[in-house]
């Protein structure tokens, strides 16, 4: 739009390339939008609270404390270093949940704007994934106190964080827009969507380990649950304290390049229908 | 429903020099189902029994129109006469379902002023957003932020939360945003209603200095004064077709008597 022999630029409504490469292009074009988005999530969510910014850490250590005396209390549950182990498994889960929802809500609330203006619409789910790692960010400071409170030390492997956070972002990315799709055409998809997380997270191993399940299970679970290796895989480096081998890096590392290849294709696909929808 | 142009695209016609808004057989359809289905539920019941009917609309049917460059142009015609689709075609909001829009140049579209605005954020936030939003990088938002603020007259309110702001100012942050570069084709929608008169001056001033610059000005108006004044050519759009283009007198005098 606003480049310097910008006279010269000619829309033409009828020259496509390929349509998927075509958003790219927008999406790189427009990055000054994505972290404009990014920082308005949170810059507005923080606006009118007296804490601030403390409630992206605040908020899974509720949560972790919630659940370290439900099941290491109650239940009796026998994990050494429980609250670090809970703590870095559901950051993990949150970053999933809370950009998939994200990317969702902004894009079907947000579409008003789709039909006012141009933008590129894959923008609100990027948008959603940039907050989400500045989440992640955040709560990895008081992740790594409680580590030491209870008495698990940081390793090198800390190092290797990035590489899990990548491939988490591909697939919630990935499986953010599939849903967005959807959610367009189905409103009530939104709703639904929080019923299925509520039940996916207990079929992810945040709050048991691996050994606690049944066998049969223990096979299953991550052949059908593609969130199971990516938890284990966040995991690895913080609670564990080590690099994974290869066996368990790879399947996620496929998964996650499918996903992402396969929602950035149906959203595209449709996205051009998205402002005669919304 | 495409035209031959969109579907067999070898066949381009080359851009006459002079156009900057070209539209070749334009055609949009909004499918309405006929019932509103909400859930996805429903859907799936009614798509199992083959219930799911449509009915189409064609908010532009088969439209041919040049803009040329440095005109000022009106567009007239009732509400839901498919003015707003039209804008929205060449705006690149709406692609569209059949035909071939081109447009050359740098657009403006002075519609929705303040879109995307946060009423939490301060007017200052909201300038590098809506910059944004219009494509701009950080660096070009620099640029322009005093020019902005100082156009907008909101002095030292561009620190104050935009939901503190009062409509007018609102409208004239938005205005500010948005007119703040040199276009080389300019949206007006008439509905204006931009903040006191003293600041509507300024507006109408500013646009009035665009087009004395040589930008193209697209119009779209109710008022039939401010068309016959303003306007070279015109063209009224009825129910998605285009019933009449050229001396804007000649257009109004069609569209008045289609009225009466």
């Amino acid at each position: 739009m606003a480049n310097l022999n910008r006279s010269q630029t000619v829309y033409d409504s009828s020259e496509r390339g390929f349509f998927a490469l075509d958003e790219l292009r927008e999406v790189i074009r427009y990055r000054n939008l994505i972290l404009q988005l990014t920082r308005r999530d949170i810059v507005a969510r923080y606006k009118r609270s007296v804490l601030g910014i403390a409630w992206t850490m605040l908020n899974p250590l509720g949560m972790m404390l919630v659940l370290t005396v439900a099941f290491s209390q109650i239940l009796r549950f026998d994990i050494p270093g429980y609250p670090a182990f809970v703590l870095s498994g559901l950051i993990a889960w949150n970053f999933f949940s809370q950009t998939t929802t994200a990317a969702m809500v902004n894009l079907v609330w947000g579409g008003a704007l789709l039909r006012r203006i141009y933008i590129p619409r894959s923008a609100f789910a990027l948008a959603a994934m940039g907050t989400g790692v500045v989440n992640v960010l955040l709560s990895l400071v008081p992740l790594l106190v409680i580590m030491l409170v209870v008495g698990r030390p940081i390793h090198l492997s800390l190092i290797f964080l990035p590489v899990p956070l990548l491939l988490l972002l591909m697939f919630s990315l990935g499986f953010g827009l599939i849903i967005s799709t959807w959610a367009i055409y189905f409103p009530d998809v939104a709703e639904m969507y929080q019923i299925v997380l509520s039940a996916w997270m207990y079929l992810c191993p945040i709050i048991y380990t691996e050994e606690m399940l049944p066998a049969q299970l223990r096979y299953w679970l991550p052949l059908l649950n593609p969130m199971y290796g990516l938890i284990r895989l966040f995991r690895l480096p913080l609670y564990d304290g080590r690099f994974p081998t290869w066996p368990e890096l790879w399947p996620s590392l496929l998964l996650s390049t499918a996903v992402l290849l396969i929602g950035w294709l149906v959203f595209c696909s449709k996205s051009d229908e998205f402002a005669y929808r919304t | 429903m495409n035209s031959p142009t969109a579907l067999n695209p070898t066949v381009k016609a080359a851009l006459p020099p002079d156009a900057a808004i070209l539209l070749e057989d334009v055609s949009v359809r909004y499918r309405v189902p006929s019932e509103r289905i909400n859930t996805f539920k429903e859907y799936m019941i009614r798509w199992i029994q083959r219930k799911i009917a449509k009915n189409d609309f064609w908010a532009l049917h088969h439209v041919s129109l040049e803009v040329r460059k440095g005109e000022v142009f009106g567009l007239v015609g009732r509400n839901g006469a498919g003015k707003s689709t039209l804008l929205k075609v060449i705006a690149k909001v709406l692609r569209p379902t059949g035909g071939r829009v081109r447009v050359v140049g740098h657009v403006v579209p002075l519609l929705e002023l303040g879109a995307g605005f946060h009423p939490e954020l301060t007017g200052r936030e909201n300038i590098y957003l809506n910059g944004a939003m219009l494509g701009y990088t950080r660096a070009q938002m620099d640029e322009k932020f005093t020019r902005i603020v100082d156009f907008s007259e909101l002095g030292e309110f561009i620190e104050a939360p935009v939901r503190t702001y009062s409509s007018g100012m609102y409208a004239r942050l938005g205005f500010a945003i948005a007119v703040d570069d040199q276009p080389d084709i300019l949206i007006v929608d008439e509905i204006l209603g931009v903040g006191d008169e003293s600041f509507q001056r300024k507006c109408a001033a500013r646009i009035d200095e665009y087009r004395v610059q040589g930008a193209t000005i697209l119009l779209v108006s109710h008022n039939a004064n401010l068309v016959q004044q303003m306007c070279q050519r015109a063209a009224w759009l009825d129910h998605g077709e285009l019933r009449a283009i050229g001396k804007p007198d000649e257009v109004l005098d069609h569209y008045h008597r289609s009225q009466a």
